[in-house]
């Protein structure tokens, strides 16, 4: 779960990493009274999870009232790379002299925690890796024993940041990791972490992504629920607890397991189709996941014909075929359904759809040969309703 | 001859009282596997279908002999059963076990490897491994598999494993050892570490790798078979259609950037002399290929 910078920042206040103060608005006249309240002169900005905001005018300062009518009026609403601002961050200006960047995250090659610290921040990072590799100081933490101080020191004096800003940058990144280790994070970042010119060392950016895995010990982050979702498809399937993208063909597909789900969308693009979306059902469904995913693909109207390709090892085939029976009576699926059932307790799930098959409920026993079909389905359909159109 | 597990073996479950580590441990058991006793604290001294319930590993190791363990309890509890695995001196714990937090992986992963260097970890989030005829601990779904090799197969996706049986048995194509090392964020054994063995078992005359979208696992098996591997090997990426910043299901499965897309895995891969194949289907006739001309 990614956090909007507004919340990382309420996490990282937590942690005692310094902040600036600040307040969330969703209507111009909340921003104006926010921007009173912390004191000019306040930037507003915009609370996107996309980067480029600055460029894209979803960063502005102001200096009075009538400025921050203006640039917040103009923020909200703003559409950045396709993200729709619906609030803005309100905070006082702060004064910059210099502008690092900061990070921890884990380094899955190493098998353990990467810190990433440089002084050329309030850039894109990716660049400086690239075009300065140097400028980029690295520390590997082993997660058993932790980030010592001494050892934090030696990074930050690696890095090569102005020498006053030393005490204070040690200072926030033993607390930024302790954040990323308490707060169940797989990302956190300050870019830019910034020296003021009297010597103060402050996160003016946050970038927070959460293990969703860590959930059952963080009742806090409830707090964190109801985040944008472009799709909405994609935000139907969340609530239902359901691993989904969206992708623009018209061949929807229901899948167990993240890879086979990828390789069915593979193999229907190679047989000449179009997927309309990624689906992992996840391990161990029951008949009752089966059917939520049904309708979430039922619900696209772009779908034209549907492709359930189970190879069942957690997941058992009686209850896919359960579950596909229980939708198709709930109900009126629009398209033709293509099933491939393998794996444990196929036979079993095999016998319970027998009785179901139908021109609309196909039963194919290879993934290529299901693919094949779902595909010559969708096209079929596609063909008819566009002669049904030249007809009218 | 296999990889990690064979007829031998004996294996205990952590969380066989519970209703997955039920059904499992018993389908394991009914495939052949030597299940020998299972881990709860409350039900000690009970059985499950004639397989006794001890109070702790080291009560199941030191009655049983057991070598390795299934971990099958939910996930806020896996870290500790791991540690309690790797402590009571199981060489192999194969944690099938979902939704662990990153940073709880992280820890018992680097915490076993320094304290307890004989036991290794496969997983967590993996569906297990089978050496057909002879051993079955996970989920896989082993019948069709025939038995004897030549191949050996590591997969990182589960369901993808699976397939890669099934594609081989379609043909009859036999498997020495199939390993799924799971798509979580801190694998306990790698591609690398599958190659290694399968490299050095007689019996593995050829492997088939299935990978995906995300990390660098790939490249760097590419990189190992390019410097250390005699025998062919066969490859399928998952998510070759897969858009760029989307997660697809597997906390790994990203593309970040122009990063771990399938492309680039695949031609890294081709240039260490790999064959690779655009889906499972197609990797399995080419593994047909490959055991023909052998």
């Amino acid at each position: 779960m990614d956090l909007f910078e507004y919340q990382g920042k309420q996490l990282f206040a937590r942690y005692g990493i310094p902040v600036s103060a600040g307040a969330v608005a969703e209507t111009v006249d909340e921003a104006v009274a926010a921007a009173e309240r912390v004191g000019y002169p306040v930037v507003i900005k915009a609370q996107v999870q996309v980067g480029g905001r600055g460029k894209a005018g979803g960063v502005k300062v102001a200096n009075n009232a009538d400025e921050a009518r203006e640039h917040a009026g103009n923020i909200l609403g703003l559409d950045i790379k396709g993200h729709v601002v619906h609030r803005v961050w309100v905070e006082h200006a702060s004064d910059i002299a210099e502008e690092y960047y900061a990070s921890f995250t884990l380094d899955r090659a190493a098998k353990q925690y990467l810190g990433l610290l440089s002084a050329q921040g309030g850039v894109e990072i990716e660049t400086v890796a690239e075009e300065n590799p140097d400028a980029l100081a690295k520390i590997e933490v082993d997660p058993v024993d932790g980030l010592s101080e001494a050892a934090c020191r030696a990074w930050v004096e690696q890095a090569k940041l102005d020498p006053e800003a030393t005490d204070g940058a040690v200072d926030i990144l033993m607390k930024l990791y302790e954040a990323f280790v308490g707060a169940d994070a797989d990302l956190v970042e300050i870019n830019p972490l910034i020296l003021t010119p009297d010597g103060r060392v402050h996160a003016l950016d946050a970038k927070v992504s959460l293990d969703d895995n860590a959930r059952f010990r963080h009742p806090e982050w409830d707090e964190f629920t109801g985040l944008e979702k472009l799709d909405p498809r994609e935000r139907e399937a969340a609530e239902r607890g359901l691993q989904y993208v969206g992708l623009d063909g018209d061949v929807g597909l229901i899948a167990n397991g993240a890879g086979l789900a990828m390789a069915t969308c593979d193999i229907v693009h190679e047989v000449g189709g179009q997927p309309a979306n990624f689906l992992d059902i996840g391990g161990g469904a029951s008949a009752q996941v089966m059917a939520n995913a049904l309708e979430v693909i039922n619900n696209d109207p772009s779908v034209k014909s549907i492709f359930i390709n189970i190879f069942g090892g957690i997941t058992k085939g009686e209850e896919v075929a359960n579950g596909i029976v229980q939708a198709l009576a709930q109900v009126d699926i629009a398209s033709p359904i293509v099933i491939r059932l393998d794996g444990t307790n196929a036979e079993q799930g095999r016998e319970i759809l027998k009785a179901h098959e139908s021109d609309r409920l196909v039963s194919k026993p290879t993934m290529v040969e299901a693919a094949r079909t779902a595909v010559a389905l969708a096209q079929a359909a596609s063909s008819a309703s566009a002669s049904v159109n030249k007809g009218n | 001859m296999s990889i990690l597990v064979n007829a031998d073996t004996k294996v205990i479950v952590q969380g066989l009282t519970g209703g997955q580590g039920k059904f499992y441990g018993l389908r394991n058991r009914a495939y052949g596997t030597k299940v020998v006793g299972g881990v709860s604290p409350k039900k000690a001294g009970t059985d499950v279908e004639g397989i006794p319930v001890f109070a702790s590993v080291k009560d199941a190791v030191t009655e049983t002999g057991a070598t390795a363990t299934m971990v099958i309890v939910p996930a806020p509890a896996a870290a500790d059963a791991v540690l309690e695995a790797a402590e009571a001196g199981l060489a192999l714990i194969v944690v099938v076990t979902e939704g662990i937090p990153m940073h709880d992986e992280a820890t018992f992963y680097n915490r076993v490897k320094r304290d307890f260097s004989a036991s290794r970890i496969l997983g967590p989030n993996c569906p297990g491994l089978l050496t057909p005829g002879e051993c079955n601990i996970g989920f896989i779904p082993a019948e069709v598999a025939k038995a004897g090799g030549p191949v050996g197969i590591v997969s990182r996706s589960g369901t993808l494993t699976y397939q890669a049986l099934n594609e081989l048995a379609e043909k009859g194509i036999g498997v020495t050892t199939c390993v799924g090392i799971g798509g979580d964020p801190v694998p306990g054994t790698s591609f690398i570490d599958c190659l290694e063995l399968f490299e050095a078992d007689p019996a593995t005359k050829a492997v088939i790798m299935f990978g995906e979208i995300g990390g660098s696992a790939e490249e760097e098996a590419a990189a190992y078979i390019h410097a250390h591997m005699s025998k062919p090997v066969v490859s399928y990426i998952a998510g070759v259609t897969a858009p760029p910043g989307k997660k697809m299901g597997h906390a790994g499965a990203i593309i970040s950037g122009s990063k771990g897309t399938a492309q680039a895995k695949m031609e890294v891969l081709e240039a260490a002399g790999v064959r690779v194949a655009t889906n499972p289907t197609a990797a399995g006739e080419l593994m047909a290929e490959v055991v023909a001309a052998l």
